[in-house]
C-alpha cells in the first residue's frame, strides 16, 4: 500500500518538474497566430474588414471574432492563404463584393431566333451557328466570359456555374504561409 | 539489429495499429481530412508514443515490479498524459499553426487508445527496454502512414462524384474499412 503511494507520488513529482521546466522554457508570448496572419494581410490599413486596422483584424481572427472573408483587397487569394495558415475550409467574400464562380455560356435553344450576334461578341469563337440557325456553345472552349449575354436579343444565353467533379477537380495550388513570417 | 528491423516492419505492415488491431480510430477519422493535418498529427503521436513506450517500460521494470502490476495502467495513463502536455507545450511554441490545425486533437492523444495500447502490449509481450521503443516506434510510423494515406484518398473523395446518402463520413468509413482490407493481406508476408 505504502510502495503504491510512493510510487505514485514519484511519478508525479517528475511529470510535475518537468511540465514546469517546459512551461518557462516553452512559454508563449502573447499569440504568435496574430503576427502570421497578419502578415499574410496585404497592410492597406483601409478598414473595409470594420476593424480600424490590418492588426486589429488579425487579432480578430485569431480569436474567432471575425471570419476569413472581409478584406477586399487581399481578394480570393487572401482568403485562401488565411485558410491554409488557419487550417480552415475557404469561405467567399459576403454581400455584393461575392465573386462569381466559374461558369460556362448555356444558350436555351428552344428560344434562340439565330440572329449571330452572340458569335460576334465571342472573343474565343466557341459559339457554332449560322445565320437563321440556332446556336450552341462548345462548353470546352468556353471561357466565361459573359460577353455574349448582353447582345443577345432575346436573353436566350444563361451562365451555369461549373461543378466540381472528378474529371475537373485538381490539387489547389500549394501556399506556404509560414514561411512569411520569419 | 536485424529484428528491431523486424518488429518495425512488422508493426508498420503486418500488425498496423489501426488497420489491423483496430486501435487509434478516433484521431485516425477526425484529423485525416487534411493532408497536412495528418501529417502533423503523425508526427506528434510517433513522438507521445516512443517516449510513452520507452518511459512505461521503465517504470514498469523498475517502479511497479511484479508486486505493483495493478498499477500499470494508471501509472501509464498518467505518464501518457504528461507527455501529451509536454508535446502541447512545444508544439505551441514551435508551431502555433500545427497547434491551431490539431486543436482539440492534440490533447486528446491522451486518450488515443493506441498510444496506451502499445505500452499493455509491450508489457504483455515481454519486450525490453530497445524492443519496446522500437515497438512504440513501429506502430506510431504505422498510424502515420495510414492517416497520411487515407487523408490522400478523402482529398480525392472531395471531388469524387459519391452517393448523396454515402457522401462524409459514410465513405470514408468504408474506405477505411477497404484499406483494412487491403492491410490484412501484409499478413501473407509471414511464411
Amino acid at each position: 500500500m505504502l510502495s503504491a503511494l510512493l510510487v505514485m507520488a514519484a511519478i508525479a513529482i517528475v511529470l510535475g518538474a518537468v511540465l514546469g521546466f517546459a512551461a518557462i522554457k516553452f512559454r508563449v508570448q502573447g499569440n504568435p497566430l496574430v503576427d502570421k496572419i497578419d502578415a499574410v494581410l496585404p497592410q492597406t490599413q483601409c478598414g473595409q474588414c470594420g476593424f480600424p486596422g490590418c492588426k486589429p483584424y488579425a487579432t480578430a481572427i485569431a480569436a474567432g471574432e471575425a471570419t476569413i472573408n472581409k478584406c477586399p483587397p487581399g481578394g480570393e487569394e487572401g482568403i485562401q492563404k488565411l485558410a491554409d495558415l488557419l487550417g480552415v475550409d475557404p469561405i467567399p467574400f459576403g454581400g455584393d463584393t461575392q465573386p462569381k464562380p466559374k461558369s460556362v455560356a448555356f444558350i436555351d435553344e428552344n428560344t434562340c431566333i439565330g440572329c449571330t450576334l452572340c458569335i460576334q461578341a465571342c472573343p474565343v469563337d466557341a459559339i457554332a451557328g449560322a445565320a437563321k440557325q440556332m446556336h450552341t456553345i462548345v462548353a470546352a472552349e468556353c471561357t466565361g466570359c459573359e460577353l455574349c449575354v448582353a447582345p443577345c436579343p432575346v436573353d436566350c444565353i444563361s451562365m451555369l456555374p461549373i461543378e466540381e467533379q472528378i474529371t475537373n477537380w485538381k490539387w489547389r495550388y500549394p501556399v506556404y504561409p509560414i514561411q512569411a513570417a520569419a | 539489429m536485424t529484428e528491431y528491423l523486424l518488429i518495425l516492419l512488422a508493426t508498420v505492415f503486418v500488425n498496423n495499429i489501426v488497420m489491423v488491431k483496430i486501435l487509434g480510430l478516433c484521431p485516425f477519422m477526425g484529423v485525416s481530412k487534411k493532408l497536412e493535418a495528418s501529417i502533423g498529427m503523425g508526427a506528434a503521436t510517433t513522438f507521445v508514443l516512443t517516449l510513452a513506450s520507452g518511459s512505461s517500460y521503465l517504470i514498469n521494470e523498475y517502479l511497479l515490479g511484479p508486486e505493483l502490476s495493478y498499477l500499470t495502467t494508471l501509472s501509464f495513463i498518467v505518464v501518457i498524459a504528461g507527455i501529451v502536455q509536454f508535446t502541447e507545450m512545444v508544439v505551441a511554441k514551435t508551431s502555433p499553426v500545427l497547434y491551431q490545425v490539431l486543436g482539440i486533437y492534440l490533447p486528446l492523444i491522451t486518450t488515443n487508445c493506441a498510444v496506451l495500447g502499445i505500452p499493455l502490449l509491450n508489457v504483455q509481450a515481454k519486450h525490453n527496454f530497445m524492443e519496446s521503443i522500437f515497438f512504440g516506434m513501429g506502430g506510431a510510423l504505422g498510424f502515420t502512414l495510414v492517416m497520411v494515406l487515407f487523408a490522400g484518398l478523402r482529398e480525392r473523395m472531395e471531388g469524387a462524384d459519391v452517393p448523396v446518402i454515402f457522401k462524409g463520413s459514410a465513405i470514408a468509413m468504408i474506405t477505411a474499412g477497404l484499406m483494412s482490407l487491403s492491410f490484412m493481406g501484409f499478413s501473407g508476408l509471414i511464411k
